[in-house]
């Protein structure tokens, strides 16, 4: 199959105060497997609505266009059904959940996710192993595990702890969305590395930041320029060199 | 997004059939007439063969309880109880009392086996010995009480050769009637308040402990009751004495089978512990709660109490209340002792109509007594659930200390959380500490886990047994699994 996600016409509203109000206004966006797409554009352009959106969150409504996966209709598909699917999305403020233990989580959510897909579960000793290893290539420090989910996590620690369970759950394609921000540049490092080692033909990844400094690390396929809820203009990597040299000024005023 | 409406209503139809131990089970039952007045008092004697005094306690008890009044303190409401149309006295017919296994009713151990109730009690019921690897795992001694008559007591002969004694009370009271008159209403007295009151006029059975000098209780205890008669008021008496330097662990664990009406009841709980004994009592509590719109359901007014009595004692409390229409408890510890401890870990969860007004007491009357509260409320659909609790110091209770940590956590927003904290300290020399939270399950939890790929329930499960914690940990392994399956079952069907 040469798409693993293909959006076409995808317009969706968030509901504010009591009338909808229009985001994503005619997303196409193709990502065949094994590559890593870019989004680049100006804060509020819709970036994280379409993050959200593919991942199936409740408060947005899609009131035109489609989204499929692996051939499958993913707008109709429950946020666990999606994941459960391949799709994986990194958030840009990870969510703290207090009393839940880090490894007990992200044990049940891998072994969901393998009792959805027919896996066998994995038991303490294998999951041990496996999550070991990861926290290693991740320079995670071993009590991290034993914490509760990102209670008290520094802002690298909630990203590379994203990454960990993006490396356990092994999706198909990842939504990282602006994973960069706030990482210092060995955080960063750390962080690319951990997408590096995933890249495989079976899997893709569609990398919204702001910043150069990460798709240097990544080497992208492609990128693409969102504006006000439309992508306005795709290329190669040198498009995120023409941004970061120049700014978005003048995508916006080309599309305008 | 319709996808989602369609789970929710799924998710809320499994709620509703939820409740998988409704049923009833078809035993031949001994049913006293209906209201209560002092010639049932005196059948229950005397179907309990009991001593004079006891007869005489219950109708003191009886007359103190018709000029009472029930207390309307607590947060709580319900149609006005008429306790004149209550069974007080149902056992399940016996030709000759059961002497084996094979002699008690097949419907009654088929009972206990959809109960759960462990199968090697029922293996060692059957006198099977168990194999020589699984002596590691501590057993659990289970006095089974069906409806009103205790049909089968295991691992007597252990437990007596420890010098242990734990028996039907009905049966202490005819056997140990000299500790049972020096304990019984010391802790609770007859006239302490409304139900305990009605309790000691008419309670029918419950258990009675008796660990002596020096000796730990060499397993776990366990009762399972059960209510199974229509009608019939459950009026259970328990009665721990732990002597010096003894101790023991008490495991209480409830299911109620299915039914419309409510039902009434009011057991009494005292715990006396003397010098450097100690008392571990843990509940897990999932009695019908009525349905998803609040019909039926049991009324559970319970009087739990313990007193400290030596140096050092120990008490500790732990409950997971999950079931029940209308809870009404307060576990309490009375401090007497210098230097004793009181516990009180407390799990109580609602959901549907539930009412829970539930907390502790904790009285420091003696020098350097330590309490700690532990109190997690879990509120969900149209619920209610009230902390409740009292911290009372004493002016001779030098040095004494109380932490209190009460924290809620709404599910929805139909439901309520209350946090009524009483302190009263007399003593300048005394800390008291009281902290109190309440949350909510974020919808960014939820899309958070759920985009880990776990369904809504697995999700709520494990944020609010995440939430627990704290408590569920004092509870022994045997129950701990148990109290964090009950937690997922009794809030299915609140999210979304």
């Amino acid at each position: 199959m040469s798409e693993l996600l293909k959006i076409s016409g995808l317009h969706a509203t968030i509901d504010a105060d009591g009338t909808p109000k229009e985001i994503l206004r005619g997303i196409d966006l193709v990502i065949p497997p094994g590559e890593v797409h870019a989004i680049m554009g100006p804060n509020g352009c819709g970036k994280s609505t379409l993050s959200y959106v593919l991942a199936g969150r409740d408060d947005y409504e899609v009131t035109s266009g489609s989204a499929l996966f692996s051939g499958k209709d993913l707008l109709t598909m429950e946020p666990e059904e999606r994941a459960a699917a391949g799709l994986f999305l990194a958030f840009q403020s990870p969510v703290e959940l207090p009393g839940v233990n880090n490894a007990n989580f992200l044990r049940t959510a891998v072994n969901a996710v393998r009792r959805a897909r027919g896996e066998p579960e994995l038991d303490a000793v294998g999951f041990l192993k496996a999550v070991r290893a990861a926290t290693k290539n991740l320079s995670m420090a071993d009590d991290m595990l034993k914490r509760n989910v990102n209670v008290g996590f520094s802002g690298g620690e909630k990203k590379r702890n994203e990454v960990l369970q993006m490396t356990m759950l092994q999706p198909t394609l990842a939504i990282l969305d602006e994973t960069d921000s706030g990482l210092d540049v060995d955080a960063l490092r750390i962080v690319a590395e951990g997408v590096q080692n995933l890249r495989s033909p079976n899997f893709s990844a569609l990398v919204i930041t702001h910043h150069q400094k990460l798709l240097d690390y990544l080497g992208p396929d492609r990128v693409h320029v969102m504006a006000k809820g439309r992508i306005i203009r795709s290329g190669g990597p040198e498009l995120a060199k023409q941004i970061n040299e120049e700014g978005y000024a003048a995508f916006l005023k080309e599309a305008a | 997004m319709p996808a989602i409406t369609e789970t929710r209503e799924q998710v809320e139809k499994l709620g509703q059939s939820s409740y998988q131990w409704g049923f009833e089970t078809d035993i031949e039952m001994d049913l006293a007439p209906k209201g209560l007045n002092e010639d049932i008092i005196r059948l229950i004697s005397t179907r309990k063969e009991e001593p004079e005094w006891m007869l005489e306690w219950r109708l003191a008890a009886y007359r103190s309880w018709l000029k009472m009044k029930e207390p309307t303190w607590a947060k709580v409401t319900h149609p006005p109880i008429d306790y004149q149309d209550v069974h007080y006295y149902a056992a399940p017919k016996k030709k000759n009392g059961p002497k084996s296994l094979e002699e008690v009713d097949p419907e009654l151990l088929r009972t206990y086996a959809k109960l759960g109730i462990p199968l090697h009690e029922q293996a060692l019921l059957a006198g099977v010995e168990v194999p020589e690897g699984e002596e590691a795992r501590m057993p659990v001694a289970v006095d089974a009480v069906f409806d009103s008559v205790s049909v089968a007591t295991t691992f007597r002969k252990n437990l007596a050769e420890a010098g242990v004694i734990f028996c039907p009370i009905s049966e202490a009271i005819r056997d140990y009637p000299d500790l049972v008159k020096q304990y019984i209403g010391s802790v609770v007295p007859v006239a302490d308040n409304f139900y305990a009151a009605l309790n000691s006029a008419v309670f029918t059975d419950g258990s009675f402990v008796f660990v002596p000098k020096g000796v730990r209780c060499p397993m776990e205890l366990s009762t399972y009751f059960r209510i199974n008669a229509r009608n019939t008021g459950q009026f259970e008496r328990t009665l721990i004495i732990v002597e010096d330097r003894a101790s023991v662990s008490y495991l209480e664990g409830c299911t109620a089978p299915m039914r419309d009406e409510n039902q009434l009841h009011a057991a009494v709980v005292e715990l006396v512990a003397m010098e450097d004994a100690s008392i571990k009592y843990s509940t897990v509590q999932n009695w019908y709660p009525g349905d998803e719109n609040g019909r039926g359901g049991i009324y559970n007014f319970v009087t739990k109490r313990g007193a400290c009595r030596g140096a050092r004692a120990k008490i500790s409390w732990t409950q997971v209340e999950t079931g029940s229409a209308i809870t009404w408890k307060y576990p309490s510890c009375i401090l007497q002792g210098e230097g004793s401890v009181g516990e009180f870990y407390s799990v109580a969860v609602t959901n549907n109509h539930q009412q829970a007004d539930t907390g502790t007491k904790m009285l420091h009357l003696g020098r350097n007594t330590r309490s700690t509260i532990i109190a997690k409320t879990i509120s969900a659909g149209k619920s209610d659930s009230t902390y409740r609790g009292q911290v009372k110091i004493m002016p001779k209770a030098s040095g004494a200390r109380n932490f209190t940590q009460c924290d809620s956590l709404l599910i929805g927003d139909q439901c309520g959380a209350h946090t009524v904290p009483y302190i009263e300290n007399r003593n300048m020399a005394a800390r008291v500490e009281h902290e109190a939270t309440t949350s909510k399950i974020s919808e960014d939890q939820m899309f958070y886990c759920r985009q880990r790929g776990l369904s809504e329930e697995d999700a709520v499960g494990l944020i609010v047994n995440g939430f627990c914690k704290d408590v569920l940990k004092e509870l022994p392994m045997e129950f701990a699994v148990e109290a964090q399956k009950l937690l997922a079952i009794s809030l299915e069907g609140s999210v979304g």
